[in-house]
């Protein structure tokens, strides 16, 4: 019993994390149309970024929100300004050119990474790396829990962001129907250009938030790109709201397979469930929160 | 009898787009399916050439259920369709989205080219055979769907609005096309919004309104048709 | 030039070992021609039948694997694998067509992705069967490069003519229609989830046929080279798009590019970095020259979004625009 809750609540915290992933990933999904195979690496620049600071300037991770967030939304816009914007009006036989587009970014901006601070791991330490708190006989880990609660205000920042500002409707309506919203009139190149920006500093910001508890390398962004797709299949494009049921089930189900199944199927697990889902829920949990 | 809809009802979600619909074509017939913007009509041709699933009903050809046959199947087997909104292969040259086509009953390749070809010249496409299918106007486009579709050799063609978006003079040679496709023995049902073409060539028109039956009869008993004409000042009032 | 082209290729191609005897250049031609069966059956797939996968790996892993099992755990000569991987590589097209090919554009994309890292980490984890991590190693049969270069060239040579004769036929324009539009295609009779298949059988037998020949020629293999989502399955996207996406030849282009820029990189710039290294004596120069040799993905993540963007249809889906660039330079130097 306790090693089901101990295992649970390490789901459900980094299931928080993985939200934030998600959501910025379904935003950038449904208001594009495509795929965006860099969303790990962009987080990967943050976390870099983050690792920067911190061991150039001693600044804490969580106050390099303040730096990581800002810059990886300007490099999001410029990202989608100045190549995925352009891309749109060039002929092509396979529409998919887009995605495989993310693919060449990502791969340049992992070695950019790998140019400036090599392949060697990385990890940041602070004085609440390793530190846990007892509630009962289950421990949190409190760098886990600070990241899981900051997680939760950034989601509901941006839930406020979606539903109160005009920009923020125009997103939501372009992520859930594309068709509508261009005939609504919403100026889709703006649109785009706002929302790669913020997907990008909301993966920025779980990237920095993972940084006291995790480890860093250049390649680290492809298995996060993988599960940011998994998450948002998992949630139903465009959803803000299945992207959050995406992140904790994603979170959950890499938890309970680490512990029951066995550490080294954690990446498996994810990409299994989302082969299933596509099969047989195609739509996502989208189909029953219709959110 | 060569086809008939057996009360086909399809919902989209909570919307019945097609309302227990059935009606019966004969041989040689132009049949005409007349009805406002948005009654249903593309629907039920998605539903005869299965691109729906129907919700319930059946659909007979030549006395066979086809209700659950597989697209490519019911082409097979003789039906053959246009798509209002044109699906060109665009990247191909007219010549070879016909060639393609002609497979459906070709035995070898030079069989295929050789049906392309013919059907390019009976549809008066043949000028435009060697350019790629992506730059070809919109009344060529349309035109493009019905030489494709007949290359198949079908026995029954779904026309959906093969008119619409054409010049006068444009809509005079489709309503030729049309009649000389059925010369052939062909029989057509036929969408159409505008109501000289429909007028003109159908045999027999059956009109629907929000996805239900309202009239059927020759077009002279149709236009007279009360509900018919009050369906259509209806749109026509929306319009305005 | 453009009809005699492929039959002066295949005459250099014929010769080139008997002429350099270097093993270095012998192993490059011979990654070449390997990329090409590799590219060309992913072209195969997408650039002519429109179906973007992320997961040829797959294929190229379970042949490869084919191989080295068979020799592992019953001590077969790993030739035998190479008869072998070709219908394995079909087998495993049924399940794997059956979950991808209801699913279209993006989410095929994806799901192709994801299927071939389930692929990955299975061969990771299931170490009583593979070896896991630790891979697998096997005798070579000869020491010099030659036989191995005529073997692979011979497998080139059949996907080249192959994928002709196949896109001159029924098929060919089945893919095609398939490709542009996949309703059009069903409303006209054509079978797309068969034709599909088709296509992904045809694709994958030869490159099943590769990775058995890469172990052969190789001695070894592990789950993180022949099942890599970098090294195998987008290595084969930029060898399509690099070289031209729906053509013949763009896959060879393309795979000659790829293994170049890869040298290039490799040798950093053919020893450029290294030469003023040691020239000025400098230890920054040093560094970068070690750097370049590791930024080969660097260079294809760039080749990628040049080519995206100012050649969607690649090198030689492109060459008219190519040529129109560079021909009226030459006239106004009045060099040609
Ligand atoms: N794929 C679909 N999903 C949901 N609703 C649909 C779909 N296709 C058609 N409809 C709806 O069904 C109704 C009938 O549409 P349609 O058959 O296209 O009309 P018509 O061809 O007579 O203009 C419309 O209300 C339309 O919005
Ligand atoms: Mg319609």
């Amino acid at each position: 019993m306790e090693v089901f809750l101990q295992t649970l609540v390490a789901g459900i915290l980094k299931g928080g994390l993985y939200s934030l992933i998600g959501i910025g990933m379904t935003l950038i999904m449904g208001v594009m149309g495509i795929i965006n195979l860099a969303h790990g690496q962009l987080m990967m620049v943050a976390m870099y970024i983050t690792f920067a600071l911190s061991s150039f300037f001693g600044i804490d991770p969580y106050i390099s929100l303040l730096v990581s967030m800002p810059s990886l939304f300007i490099l999001g816009m410029a990202i989608q300004k100045y190549i995925m914007n352009p891309l749109m009006e060039v002929d092509s036989i396979l529409p998919e050119n887009q995605v495989l587009m993310t693919v060449g970014i990502g791969m340049v901006l992992t070695e950019i990474a790998r140019f400036i601070f090599s392949s060697n791991y990385k990890s940041v330490q602070t004085s609440y790396s390793n530190a846990t708190f007892f509630l009962g006989a289950i421990s949190f880990s409190v760098a886990l829990v600070i990241a899981f609660f900051i997680a939760i205000g950034f989601t509901v920042l941006m839930f406020w962001f979606l539903l109160k500002t005009d920009i923020g409707r125009s997103i939501r309506a372009t992520a859930q129907d594309r068709d509508a919203a261009l005939l609504m009139g919403v100026n889709s190149k703006k649109i785009t250009i706002i929302t790669f920006g913020i997907g990008s500093s909301l993966v920025a910001a779980a990237g920095t938030l993972l940084i006291p508890i995790y480890y860093l390398f250049p390649d680290i962004g492809g298995p996060f790109t993988r599960k940011a797709f998994v998450i948002t299949i998992l949630g139903g494009l465009g959803s803000t709201v299945g992207a959050i049921f995406g992140g904790i089930t994603l979170g959950l189900a890499e938890s309970f397979g680490a512990t029951y199944i066995g550490m080294a199927y954690d990446d498996m697990i994810g990409l299994i469930i989302f082969i299933l889902v596509l099969l047989f829920i195609p739509g996502g949990f989208k189909r029953f929160t219709k959110i | 009898m060569i086809f008939e809809v057996k009360n086909i009802v399809k919902y989209f979600g909570g919307l019945a787009a097609v309302n227990n619909v059935s009606f019966k074509v004969n041989e040689g017939e132009i049949f005409g399916l007349i009805g406002p913007n948005g009654s249903g009509k593309t629907t039920i041709f998605n539903l005869i050439s299965h691109f729906h699933s129907v919700t319930s009903g059946n659909i007979y050809f030549n006395d066979m259920d086809i209700t659950t046959l597989k697209t490519h199947k019911i082409n097979h087997l003789g039906i053959g369709r246009t798509f209002q909104i044109v699906k060109p292969l665009g990247r191909l040259t007219v010549l070879d989205n016909v060639i393609a086509a002609a497979f459906s009953k070709a035995q070898n390749k030079s069989d295929a080219r050789k049906i392309a070809l013919e059907t390019l010249e009976f549809c008066r496409l043949d000028h435009r055979k060697d350019i790629l299918a992506k730059s070809l106007s919109i009344g060529e486009r349309k035109r493009l769907e019905i030489t494709r579709s007949l290359a198949t050799k079908p026995t029954l063609l779904l026309l959906d609005e093969t008119a619409a978006g054409l010049n006068p003079t444009e809509v005079d040679e489709a309503i030729d096309l049309i009649k000389k496709i059925n010369d052939k023995g062909i029989t057509i049902i036929i969408v159409e919004h505008i109501m000289k073409v429909i007028m003109t060539i159908s045999h027999r028109i059956h009109a629907i309104n929000f996805g239900q039956t309202i009239a059927e009869g020759t077009p002279q008993e149709v236009a007279n048709n009360p509900a018919v004409i009050e369906a259509y000042l209806g749109e026509q009032y929306a319009h305005s | 030039m453009k009809k005699h082209g492929p039959i002066i290729l295949l005459f250099i191609l014929l010769i080139f070992p008997l002429v350099v005897q270097n093993s270095y250049y012998q192993h490059l031609v011979i990654m070449v021609l390997m990329w090409v069966i590799i590219g060309s059956g992913w072209n195969l797939l997408a650039g002519y039948t429109g179906q973007v996968s992320f997961g040829e790996a797959v294929f190229f892993g379970i042949g490869a694997y084919t191989s080295g099992l068979l020799f592992k755990h019953f001590a077969i000569s790993p030739w035998w694998g190479v008869l072998l991987a070709g219908p394995i590589a079909v087998l495993l097209t049924l399940p794997f067509g059956w979950i991808s090919f209801r699913l279209r554009g993006a989410y095929f994309a994806l799901v192709t992705l994801a299927l071939g890292e389930v692929f990955r980490l299975v061969a990771i984890v299931w170490e009583s069967l593979t070896g896991g991590m630790v891979g697998i190693l096997v005798d070579t049969t000869f020491v010099s490069k030659v036989p191995y270069y005529y073997i692979f060239l011979f497998i080139a040579l059949l996907r080249i003519a192959s994928t002709t004769a196949v896109i001159n036929s029924k098929w060919g324009y089945y893919f095609l229609s398939i490709r542009e539009d996949q309703d059009a295609a069903e409303s006209l009779g054509i079978n797309t989830v068969k034709y599909k298949m088709v296509s992904l059988n045809l694709s994958a037998f030869l490159t099943g046929i590769a990775g058995a020949l890469y172990i052969n020629y190789m001695g070894f293999i592990d789950p993180e080279v022949v099942f890599s989502l970098h090294d195998i399955s987008i290595m084969a996207i930029l060898v399509g798009i690099v070289g031209g996406v729906g053509t013949i030849y763009g896959p060879v282009v393309g795979a000659f590019i790829m293994v170049a820029v890869h040298e290039f990189f490799r040798t950093g710039f053919f020893g450029l970095f290294k030469g003023i290294a040691s020239l000025t004596g400098s230890d920054f120069m040093t560094t970068v020259a070690k750097y370049v040799s590791e930024a080969h993905v660097l260079g294809f993540g760039v080749l990628v979004i040049f080519v995206i963007m100012f050649l969607p249809n690649g090198v030689v889906g492109d060459w008219k625009k190519i040529t129109a660039k560079l021909l009226p330079k030459r006239d106004k130097g009045g060099i040609s």
